[in-house]
């Protein structure tokens, strides 16, 4: 489903270069639910970017779905996000003039479909989330968990091969991002594909797999259930010779 | 995205901010109704002149020979024969002496009108009618009599309705009132039109006017369109005799009304013209509310984006939403100039008592409604572009 082959993602300021992405490869199969973990400034953002097609790499490919997106213009990319991709970000990115119906038909409307079509879809989604009745309501009057909420019944909306979370916790009080984590996995056992981004090992640990990034590298890939999944990253890891074999791995 | 949706999204836009979205389109509004205006205004008084014009006689050719310097002239007896070959192109003739003298009633007061030294035709001419009495007739122009025909100032107020049969005093000798003509004015006192004294021709030339010779002709074509072949035939008359076109002047109302028609349009479209540069003020007005408003809005265009906007929808949806405050900046401002035109047309009826109408024009209504939609277009155009060119991760990250 998603392929990410010796992705590269280079900034050069002036006699600076940062590689925010440093030849990572990754392979996430239809139906599986990952965690991509590490500090800040470890290059979390930069892949989720790039999966979400909302950047490309300075170098390397990602294949989604079977196709090359690594090299498509900017109106290529918004199809594909719209078409294939569900986001869901930390402050929730609900557009406060309009109101959950009209949030969560955003997507459909850009997708071409016909009033009727779109108002059915986004009805389903809503009642997914659980807040039917709440669809003329403004984001302003809603609790920030049923925001978020919201924000899922749009990503939910497109029907989207892949739903993108970027620190959907980070928001929320605790018991609310709970709840939101086990809709998540909910989402997940009724077959959607989900990729978690979080700095916090704990709301990781939510995920069946975690990848952990390390100054733009992949320094751990594979079950959340072990030990090492949940390693701080401390020491440098180019030193350590367990987990730097572990590096580019994506044996899934 | 139909454009139909980026209506609905406008108009939710804009009604989130009346009052700023009422001052953006102020600009348009000025522009508009000022366009409006002045359209109407002119559009009144142009209608306002034509048809004083016509009452005064569209089909009426002066004729002035000065002949002075000449050996040669034109006289009455020469005139009249032009008249009568041309007869199929001219249905009267007057000679037309004005003098300047003093009057005396039967009330012994002083009037000054307008004494007109005519032929028979005149009332003709001029479209009055008899209320009493005669016309002066032609016995009356080869004998040079002092009848008069006089207008109903002398009738009503002079004479107190029977002035016909009555004498007038016109520079102290006296005149037989022979005729008087209906009232021309619903005032019919001493400045209105009613307040004139027409003599034969000849007895004015003989005993009222300065100058003897008779070098004025009011001749009337039998059609408008007949006009400048009218003027043509008689300049060509007297080309005929004085070998220049020095020696006399022949005029129409048409010709100084098409001239006037021309200036009026001119001085229209300057106007408005000055007035169409606060539509470009208001465009620039428009322009830097559509880029506060963009950047305000950094946010919103990246969450969209990240859903699948493409650049050509978020162009689209701020070109719309500058069109629509700009077209609702025309229609207020169409709205504005109709009852401004009405509030002046009143005003000048009220206060100057002349009965122009500023009429707003269809044309001025569809034009400065499309103007100002082209305006918001325009300038709606580079925030606009500025808009879809954002990138979605940098402006997912504003605040
Ligand atoms: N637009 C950019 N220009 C220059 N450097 C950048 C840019 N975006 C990210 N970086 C750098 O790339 C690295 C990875 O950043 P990021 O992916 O945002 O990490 P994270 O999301 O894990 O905090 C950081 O060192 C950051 O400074
Ligand atoms: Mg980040």
């Amino acid at each position: 489903m998603i392929t990410l082959k010796n992705i590269y993602k280079i900034y050069e300021n002036g006699d600076t270069t940062t590689y925010a992405s440093n030849n990572v490869s990754i392979n996430i199969e239809k139906g599986e639910f990952v965690a991509i973990v590490g500090q800040s400034g470890s290059g979390k953002s930069t892949i989720m970017n790039i999966i979400g097609c909302l950047d490309v790499p300075t170098s390397g490919t990602y294949l989604l779905n079977n196709v090359d997106v690594s090299t498509m213009d900017d109106n290529e990319l918004a199809e594909i996000r719209n078409k294939m991709l569900g986001f869901i970000f930390q402050q929730y990115n609900l557009i406060p003039k309009l109101n959950v119906m009209e949030n969560v038909e955003l997507p459909l409307l850009y997708a071409g479909l016909k009033p009727e079509e779109r108002h059915e879809r986004a009805m389903e989604s809503i009642k997914r989330v659980g807040l039917l009745g709440k669809e003329k309501n403004h984001p302003s009057q809603l609790s920030g968990g049923q925001q978020q909420r919201v924000s899922i019944a749009r990503a939910l909306a497109g029907n989207p091969s892949v739903i993108l979370a970027d620190e959907p916790t980070g928001a929320l009080d605790s018991r609310t991002g709970r709840e939101v984590l086990e809709f998540l996995q909910k989402l997940n056992s009724e077959g959607n594909t989900i990729v978690l981004i979080t700095h916090d090992n704990s709301i990781a640990k939510s995920a069946n797999r975690i990848i952990r990034l390390h100054d733009g590298k992949v320094v751990y890939d594979g079950p959340s259930d072990v030990a090492e999944a949940t390693v701080q990253a401390h020491v440098s890891f180019d030193e350590d010779p367990l987990l730097n074999s572990k590096e580019g791995g994506n044996e899934t | 995205m139909s454009i139909w949706q980026c209506f609905i999204m406008a108009f939710k836009s804009l009604s989130t901010s009346k009052m700023r979205s009422l001052l953006t389109m102020l600009g348009i509004i000025i522009g508009v109704g000022a366009v409006i205006v002045i359209m109407a205004l002119g559009n009144g008084m142009t209608v306002y002149m034509n048809d004083s014009f016509a009452a005064m006689g569209t089909t009426n050719i002066s004729v002035n020979i000065s002949g002075r310097g000449s050996s040669r002239t034109v006289d009455v007896d020469d005139m009249y024969e032009f008249y009568d070959e041309n007869s199929d192109l001219f249905n009267y003739i007057s000679p037309t002496v004005s003098a300047m003298a003093q009057v005396r009633g039967e009330d012994n007061e002083i009037y000054t009108p307008s004494i007109m030294g005519v032929s028979e035709q005149y009332l003709d001419i001029k479209d009055y009618d008899l209320s009493s009495g005669e016309n002066i007739r032609y016995l009356d122009i080869a004998q040079n009599k002092k009848v008069c025909v006089v207008g109903a100032f002398y009738d009503h107020t002079v004479y107190s309705g029977n002035a016909v049969g009555q004498n007038i005093k016109i520079n102290g000798e006296n005149y037989l009132i022979i005729g008087a003509v209906e009232e021309q004015d619903d005032k019919t006192d001493e400045n209105s039109i009613d307040n004139f004294i027409y003599v034969p021709y000849s007895t004015a030339a003989r005993y009222l006017a300065r100058n003897t010779t008779i070098s004025s002709y009011t001749l009337v074509v039998n059609s408008d369109e007949n006009v400048s072949q009218g003027i043509k035939t008689i300049k060509n008359r007297l080309y005929e005799t004085f070998n220049s076109d020095d020696y006399y002047n022949v005029s129409s109302l048409t010709e100084i009304l098409d001239i006037m028609n021309e200036m009026m349009d001119t001085m229209i479209l300057i106007l408005a013209a000055i007035a169409a540069i606060s539509l470009v003020v208001g465009g620039i007005g428009i322009m830097n509310i559509m880029l506060v408003s963009v950047t305000e809005r950094t946010r919103e265009i990246g969450i969209r984006k990240a859903l699948g906007a493409k650049g050509k929808h978020i162009r689209t949806q701020f070109v719309v939403e500058a069109a629509t405050t700009s077209a609702l900046g025309g229609i207020i401002g169409i709205l504005t100039g109709i009852g401004l035109s009405t509030a002046v047309s009143k005003l000048l009826q009220a206060a100057m008592e002349v009965d122009i109408t500023a009429i707003p024009t269809a044309t001025s209504i569809f034009v400065s409604f499309g103007i100002s939609v082209a305006i918001g277009i325009i300038f709606g155009y580079l925030p606009a572009n500025k808009a879809a060119k954002l990138n979605p991760i940098e402006a997912l990250r504003h605040d």
